[in-house]
This record gives structure tokens, C-alpha cells and sequence, in this order.
């Protein structure tokens, strides 16, 4: 463990266990953490919403956002009091309880995802050795918010949009899945800060599982656009289709906590496919490994940043497939590849042909 | 084929048919209302006419009769020739539809229909097309008055 | 076996769904009601009329230049070719000869309104296919050809440029220069559009093999333009019955014989680089002449039918004009391209799943102003 004098969780820790009793100090740090990461959850997503704003207009030969703040910056606070304000409009046919609980299913499993994240050495805020696994199972809880929502709406396009929506996201889960399995094959752990300690050793796991890794790299990258129901795989939520998917009957705050869910399970994605391929926090090829004072987290942010601008380059380039490609490009493609390119990486494992 | 030729063959369709090329650069073939089913199916079966394509059906109010005008081509010989049909009965118009024929006629039928009131025996789904449900009347023919919609010089 | 079960014991219900006329695949005001059972489709009927504005009433009790001002409003896209087709038909039962220098203006604005009209056609078909980064592109380089109007003829899109007999007023200065630069710009942009779409596999899956119309069936429904060209039809009025200077140009009439929307994709593309090649021939050479021959200020046509059909960007219009020798219209039909090719939809989609009619109605290119006129 190297020397890291910028140590702050340790410092913060110190501080306060030295000034309350120790139950007290306990539920302090939790609450402090928990306020962090509540910080992170809102914060990331605004500015991704206004990330996106700004890419699809560069995209497009126009400007984006730019008139409330410098470069649009405050754009989507000033959209989120928008819609704070908003009246909550609903039908009296609902199904109320479900109807109100279906938006915080998503959310919560999205909070929990990002909880186990490495950020920076210090910055993880529940490190357990089947990390990846937790992460992995509580993400599919998503799913739940989904045909809740479309159910409870009472609504039969809201209902189709959300059978839809959450048969896209099952299928794809499995594609996610399997290309995660085979990279943890290469590591021979599920804990997620060893992970990225078996990168600094020995290079990027990228580079390490050479062929079997980048084809798992690229199904990951396709299954994971798909699982977020993004473009090219948003026909659910498609304006020329019929009806807007299953979230057309929550407006206001409801609607947002949907739309902030959607990108905050793309950070999702991205940061998996940071940790797993691209060496999560550590520096390329080592450079500021001698640096002490500097703030790893800030690779970690820019590795997400290049993952995330991808998927939104995807977005607005290529046009929708239809419902049924969608479902024979996982069955009958994905799969069977994914299933393949595992015995690959065991084979290449097992006769010793890593990097 | 020219004029002459195709009067001779359509002559032999069907009686009473009348032939003029005054005032247009067609053939006119003016068919009384009977025989119109009989002379359209055999203006597109015979192999030597070969009438496949109606490219404009119009429907029209001459005064005192209304009635209905194809305009045929041939896609293959190249002719093209000009079919009116009419009949005199204003309270409650009825004519053969060519849907059968010339698949096209279906949605042109619907809005001769819809403007001028003629009924088509075998038409498939006759109702108004353009115009609301409930309207009353029939706007494109000549005796149509309506103060609120027309602005009459 | 199980499959087989429950085919036959599952009992579905078909229901109906209203792709209303407010729309965000907004082609225009155009009411579908679909009846659907699952996901596929079992009937489409058009419910019309929503800007129907009963033109061709209009035309019976206005003189014929005003008629020529009401065709503008009808396919909006192809405004010029519109006017063209009514004034060449008056030109007809006049028996009046416009020179030359008015016959080859007329073509090069049609041209330039063709290769307008199917750039926003591109636009908005990549758009209606989730590639919604298209319509931009498309509109940038379509503003070049709307500056180009706006110079000679006054208006960006309804421009009301012919009357009988030919020119309102002389092309300005400028406008040769510009359309050269318009097309060397052009030239280079349009393989760019190509590698965006044509190439691109989610493009073609959602497009090849969607919406196949026989000839036959092209025939038999009247459908023409891009439409029955793109199923072999040879339908092209500038070939079988040329008018203005269509017959001292070379260009080719595209046919593909697959009958798919990807087919009458193509059919467009390949459009516009033989509009560009049409411009570039008659560009150079405009002969001198008059701009407008001498009609009398109230125009009579004899008595007489008079017929006149011309190639929009969408197909064949034709105007048929019936008169008695007065100075208003006995009768005037609008034969429009757009009609017929509705007529189609029904019959292509039948048994297809709703994200093909949408891909289909995008490949078919429907201004709703022209069906309802």
C-alpha cells in the first residue's frame, strides 16, 4: 500500500470517532456517506442529462444549451425546479400504491449499484468479495419499476410499452451478464477493488485477455445500450411509435426520477465497463503513479466520460431496430457468441496465452 | 394504335357507344351507362388494347346529367383513350364501379361519391371520404349552394 | 407441439388504434386507424380530409391565373412544378409556343424544387427511422436551394414563378453562378448522405424487404413516381411524354424491380444525382428570349378538354381542365401522385408489424396537401 498523505476518508474517520461516542460516530459516517452518494446520484445526473444536450446539438450543427449559465451549465437545475413545480397529474383508475412505489424501485437499484464502485482507492463505500455479483443482482431490480409503472398506469399502451421494455431489458441482462463472467474468469475474483489491483500488476484487463476480451468488450458495450433501452434500441420510448412507453401517465417529479434512472444506469454501464476492461481508477501505463497528492478519482471520471460520450454517439447516429430484431439479434447472435467467446477465454486461460 | 383502329375494335364491344374527338387530344368513347362494366373489361383484357393503367378518374356534373371520366393508358402500346359515362338521373345516381378492373378506382370512387353523389354497384367500402360524415349535400356539382362555406363572385 | 397449442386455443383480440392526426411522425395531417391484433397489422384505413380545402371548386369560380396561385398550396414541395403543370395545360388550348429561354428556366427550378423536395425527404425518412441526426443535415443543405428561390423568384417555397405564357420576370444575375455553386457544394455532400444511411445495416434490416409492391400491383393502384419506379414501373412523364426542355436533356429513368422501401430509397438517391446532371446541362447554355409571350389580361380558353400530366417529386400530376369558353374553368381535376399511392398502403401492410409501416410510409413519401388537395 503506497503512502497516500491526500487520505481523506481516513482523516474524516479519525475526526469524528475522536469527538462523539462510538454508536454515534458510526451513524454519522453512514449518514454522511449516504448524503454523499445522494449528492452524486442527483449531481451526475443533471449534468448528464446536459452532457447529452450538448453532444446531440454538436452532433447536429447547432449549440445546445447555452443561455442559463456559462455553456448552459445550470440548464438542467433550472429544468429540475421546472419540474419540481409541476402538477402531478394522474388518472383516477390507477392503481395508487403501485403507482407511486414504481419510481423509487428504479432509483433504489440504481443507488445501491453505485454504492460498491471504486472511485479512488479510498473512495468505495461498500467493498465486499462478491462485489461484482451484488452489483450485477441488484441492478436487475430495475426491471420491477418498469412493469409496475406500465401496469399500474391503467393504460393499455403504457402496458404494452412496458412488457416491451422490460423483455428487452431481461434479454440483454443475460448477454451483460455473461460477458462480465468472462472477464472475471480472467480475474479469479468477484471483489472489485482487487480487480482493479490485478490491473495494476499486470496492465489493463483488456489488454490482458487480448481476442476473447475484446469481443466480450464488445457485446458488454452493445448489451449494455440495450439494457438501458437507449438508441439504437429505444423503439419502447420511440416518438414515431404508438404511444410513449410506460412512463406516459407520470408527469413532474415522477417522470424525472424515470429519466434520471435512464442515466444514471448508463454511468452504471460505463463505470462496469471501466472497472472490468479499462483499469478502473489506475492512471495509463502508470503515469502519475509517483504523484501522491493526485486525485485518482479523476481518471476514473474521464475513462466513464469517453465510455459514456460512445453510447451517446451511438444514440444519434444510427436509427432503431425493430422490436423483433432486437430479440433475434440477442437470442440468436449475442448468445450463442457470448457462450463461445467464454470457452475461448477458458481455453486461452487454461494454456497460459494471457499477456 | 391510332384512332381509327381502336374506334373500329371498341365498336364492336357494345351498341349505342359514341365516338368524338372534338375539343380534346384523346379519343372519346362515350359509353351509355350499362355496358360500362362490360366495355371496361374488355378494354383491359384485349391483348391489342391492353388498357391497364387509368391514369385519371374525374367525376363531372355537365348541367343537366352527371357522370364520370376515365382517362386509360396502355403501359405497353403506349395509347391512351378517354371513356365517358353518364346518366341523367339527379335524385339518386348509380353506376358500375371498375374497382374490379382497375384496383385504383376504389379511393377514386369514394370521392367522386363524396362530391357528387353517385353510387357505385360493387364498391367495396362506399362512404365519404373528405367530407364529415354528416354532410349534407353534394359540393362539386354545379346546382350546390351553401352561404356559409362559398364565396360566390 | 406446445407452439401448436397455443396457436390455436389463445384467443386474441384485435383492436384498433388510432395513429392520430397529431402526429410526431408528422407527415402531415393524415389520420390512420389501424386494426391491430398483437402486433401485426390487419387493415389500415386513411381517414382524409383534414385540410381538404376544396381547391378544385375554387378553381371554377376564379380566373386561370388565379388557378395557377392555388397549386402552389397543394404539393407544397414541388410548388414550381405544380404552377408548371397548370400553365403549360392553358398553354395547351391556347395553342401558345413559349420560347425556349422560358422552357429551359422552367426545367432547371423544377429540377432545383425535385432535388429540394427529396432532400427533405431524406431528412425526415432517417428521422422517422430513430437517426434523427439527418434532419439537420438535410435542411443545411436545403437552405441553399430556398436562398437560390428567394433571389429570382421571391419566396422560399410557394413561389408562383409561372403564369401563362411563361415568366412572371427575368432569373436574376446571380442565379447561374449560384446554382453552379450550389451543385459543386452538393456533389460533395451527397456521397456523405449515401455512407450514412445506405450503408448502414440497422438501416437496410429495417428497410429491405418491408412494404413490396408488385408491378403489377403498381400498375393496377396508379401508384407512380419514386414509388412505381422502385417496382419496375416505368412511369417517368418526363420520358414517355416530355414537356418544357425535357427533351433536349440526357438523363436516365431509374428502375428497380424489388418493389422494396429499400428500392424506393434508392430510387430517390439516384434522383437527385440525375437532377444534378440535368442542371448541369442546361445551366450553361440558357438561350435568349422572351421572358413572357403576350396574353390577353383576361384569359378564355375555347371550348374543349385539355389535359396536361408532369412529374412531380412524388409522381404523376395531371390537370385536366374542361372549358366552355368563358373566362373561369368548366371543370379542373387535380390528378395527384399522392393519392393513388395512399391507396397502396392498405394492400403492402397487410400482415407486416407497426415499425415496418413506419418505415414504409417514410420510403412512400406522403404530403398530406396533395391528397386532400
Amino acid at each position: 500500500m503506497m503512502n497516500l498523505p491526500l487520505n481523506i476518508t481516513k482523516t474524516v474517520h479519525d475526526w469524528i470517532f475522536s469527538i462523539m461516542p462510538d454508536t454515534a460516530a458510526t451513524i454519522t459516517i453512514w449518514v454522511i456517506v449516504a448524503a454523499a452518494y445522494l449528492a452524486l446520484f442527483a449531481v451526475a445526473g443533471l449534468y448528464l442529462v446536459l452532457l447529452e444536450r450538448k453532444v446531440a446539438a454538436w452532433f447536429q450543427l447547432r449549440l445546445g444549451p447555452n443561455r442559463v449559465g456559462p455553456f448552459g451549465m445550470f440548464q438542467t437545475m433550472a429544468d429540475a425546479l421546472k419540474l419540481v413545480s409541476k402538477e402531478l397529474t394522474s388518472n383516477d383508475r390507477i392503481d395508487k400504491f403501485l403507482y407511486n412505489l414504481a419510481p423509487y424501485f428504479v432509483i433504489v437499484a440504481s443507488l445501491i449499484a453505485i454504492g460498491v464502485f471504486p472511485f479512488s482507492q479510498q473512495f468505495q463505500a461498500f467493498d465486499i468479495n462478491i462485489g461484482l455479483f451484488f452489483l450485477f443482482s441488484v441492478s436487475s431490480i430495475g426491471v420491477i419499476g418498469i412493469l409496475l409503472g406500465g401496469w399500474a398506469s391503467n393504460n393499455k399502451y403504457s402496458l404494452i410499452g412496458a412488457m416491451r421494455s422490460g423483455l428487452q431489458t431481461i434479454s440483454y441482462e443475460l448477454s451483460v451478464g455473461l460477458s462480465i463472467l468472462t472477464m472475471v474468469l480472467l480475474t479469479g475474483t468477484l471483489q472489485l477493488s482487487e480487480i482493479i489491483e490485478i490491473q495494476r500488476t499486470g496492465g489493463w484487463l483488456i489488454l490482458q485477455g487480448h481476442i476473447p476480451a475484446v469481443i466480450a468488450f464488445m457485446i458488454f458495450m452493445i448489451a449494455g445500450t440495450a439494457e438501458t433501452n437507449r438508441a439504437p434500441f429505444d423503439l419502447v420510448e420511440a416518438e414515431s411509435e404508438l404511444g410513449a412507453g410506460f412512463h406516459t401517465e407520470y408527469s413532474g417529479m415522477k417522470f424525472a426520477y424515470f429519466f434520471l434512472a435512464e442515466f444514471i444506469n448508463m454511468f452504471i454501464i460505463a463505470s462496469i465497463a471501466v472497472v472490468l476492461f479499462f483499469g478502473g481508477w489506475l492512471s495509463p501505463f502508470g503515469i502519475t503513479e509517483g504523484i501522491t497528492w493526485f486525485p485518482e478519482f479523476l481518471w476514473f471520471l474521464i475513462k466513464v466520460l469517453v465510455v459514456i460520450m460512445t453510447m451517446m454517439w451511438f444514440r444519434w447516429t444510427f436509427p432503431r431496430l425493430r422490436v423483433d430484431q432486437l430479440l433475434t439479434l440477442e437470442w440468436k447472435y449475442l448468445l450463442p457468441i457470448n457462450l463461445v467467446n467464454l470457452v475461448i477465454m477458458a481455453i486461452v486461460i487454461w494454456l497460459n496465452w494471457t499477456i | 394504335m391510332k384512332n381509327e383502329d381502336l374506334q373500329n375494335i371498341i365498336n364492336g364491344f357494345a351498341e349505342n357507344i359514341e365516338f368524338s374527338e372534338e375539343g380534346s387530344e384523346f379519343l372519346n368513347v362515350i359509353v351509355p351507362k350499362e355496358e360500362l362494366h362490360n366495355v371496361c373489361s374488355q378494354l383491359k383484357s384485349k391483348s391489342d388494347l391492353d388498357f391497364d393503367y387509368a391514369f385519371c378518374i374525374t367525376g363531372m356534373d355537365w348541367g343537366k346529367e352527371l357522370g364520370v371520366i376515365y382517362h386509360l393508358e396502355s403501359t405497353e402500346l403506349k395509347h391512351k383513350i378517354v371513356v365517358k359515362v353518364m346518366t341523367d338521373d339527379r335524385e339518386n345516381p348509380t353506376l358500375d364501379s371498375v374497382c374490379d378492373i382497375w384496383r385504383t378506382a376504389e379511393l377514386h370512387e369514394m370521392e367522386i361519391f363524396d362530391f357528387f353523389g353517385i353510387r357505385f354497384n360493387n364498391h367495396p367500402n362506399l362512404k365519404r371520404l373528405f367530407l364529415t360524415p354528416d354532410w349534407d349535400g353534394w359540393p362539386l356539382r354545379k346546382d350546390y349552394v351553401d352561404e356559409d362555406n362559398m364565396i360566390v363572385k | 407441439m406446445i407452439d401448436q397449442e397455443v396457436k390455436t386455443n389463445m384467443k386474441t383480440e384485435e383492436y384498433f388504434v388510432n395513429m392520430g392526426p397529431q402526429h410526431p411522425a408528422a407527415h402531415g395531417v393524415l389520420r390512420l386507424i389501424l386494426t391491430i391484433d398483437g402486433e401485426i397489422i390487419k387493415n389500415v384505413e386513411p381517414d382524409l380530409g383534414y385540410i381538404h380545402r376544396s381547391i378544385e371548386k375554387m378553381c371554377e369560380r376564379d380566373s386561370y391565373q388565379q388557378v395557377v396561385h392555388l397549386t402552389d398550396r397543394m404539393d407544397y414541395l414541388s410548388s414550381h412544378i405544380n404552377n408548371e403543370a397548370v400553365c403549360l395545360a392553358v398553354e395547351k388550348g391556347l395553342e401558345l409556343e413559349v420560347s425556349d429561354r422560358v422552357k429551359v428556366i422552367r426545367t432547371i427550378i423544377s429540377e432545383l424544387t425535385r432535388l429540394a423536395s427529396h432532400q427533405l425527404w431524406w431528412g425526415v425518412m432517417g428521422m422517422d427511422l430513430g437517426a434523427l441526426t439527418t434532419y439537420f443535415y438535410a435542411f443545411r443543405d436545403r437552405e441553399l436551394i430556398n436562398d437560390i428561390f428567394e433571389e429570382t423568384c421571391g419566396a422560399r417555397l410557394t413561389m408562383n414563378y409561372n403564369v401563362p405564357g411563361g415568366l412572371m420576370f427575368d432569373i436574376h444575375p446571380n442565379f447561374v453562378q449560384r446554382t453552379k455553386d450550389f451543385i459543386a457544394h452538393f456533389k460533395t455532400k451527397l456521397p456523405e448522405y449515401d455512407r450514412l444511411l445506405t450503408g448502414n445495416i440497422i438501416f437496410e434490416k429495417r428497410t429491405k424487404g418491408v412494404g413490396i409492391l408488385t408491378k403489377e400491383d403498381a400498375v393496377a393502384f396508379g401508384a407512380t413516381g419514386p414509388v412505381g419506379r422502385g417496382s419496375g414501373f416505368a412511369c417517368d412523364v418526363r420520358k414517355t411524354d416530355p414537356y418544357s426542355a425535357y427533351d433536349r436533356v440526357d438523363f436516365k429513368e431509374v428502375l428497380y424491380t424489388e418493389g422494396d422501401s429499400y428500392a424506393r430509397y434508392k430510387v430517390r438517391i439516384a434522383e437527385m444525382w440525375e437532377s444534378m446532371s440535368i442542371i448541369e446541362q442546361l445551366i450553361d447554355n440558357i438561350p435568349e428570349g422572351n421572358i413572357k409571350e403576350p396574353t390577353k389580361a383576361v384569359i378564355k380558353l375555347p371550348k374543349g378538354e385539355f389535359y396536361q400530366r408532369v412529374e412531380t417529386a412524388r409522381g404523376e400530376l395531371g390537370v385536366y381542365i374542361n372549358s366552355t369558353g368563358t373566362k373561369n374553368p368548366y371543370r379542373v381535376k387535380f390528378r395527384s401522385p399522392g393519392f393513388s399511392n395512399l391507396s397502396v398502403l392498405n394492400h403492402i401492410t397487410k400482415g407486416s408489424k407497426i415499425g415496418d409501416l413506419v418505415a414504409t410510409m417514410a420510403s412512400f413519401d406522403f404530403v398530406i396537401p396533395d391528397i386532400d388537395r
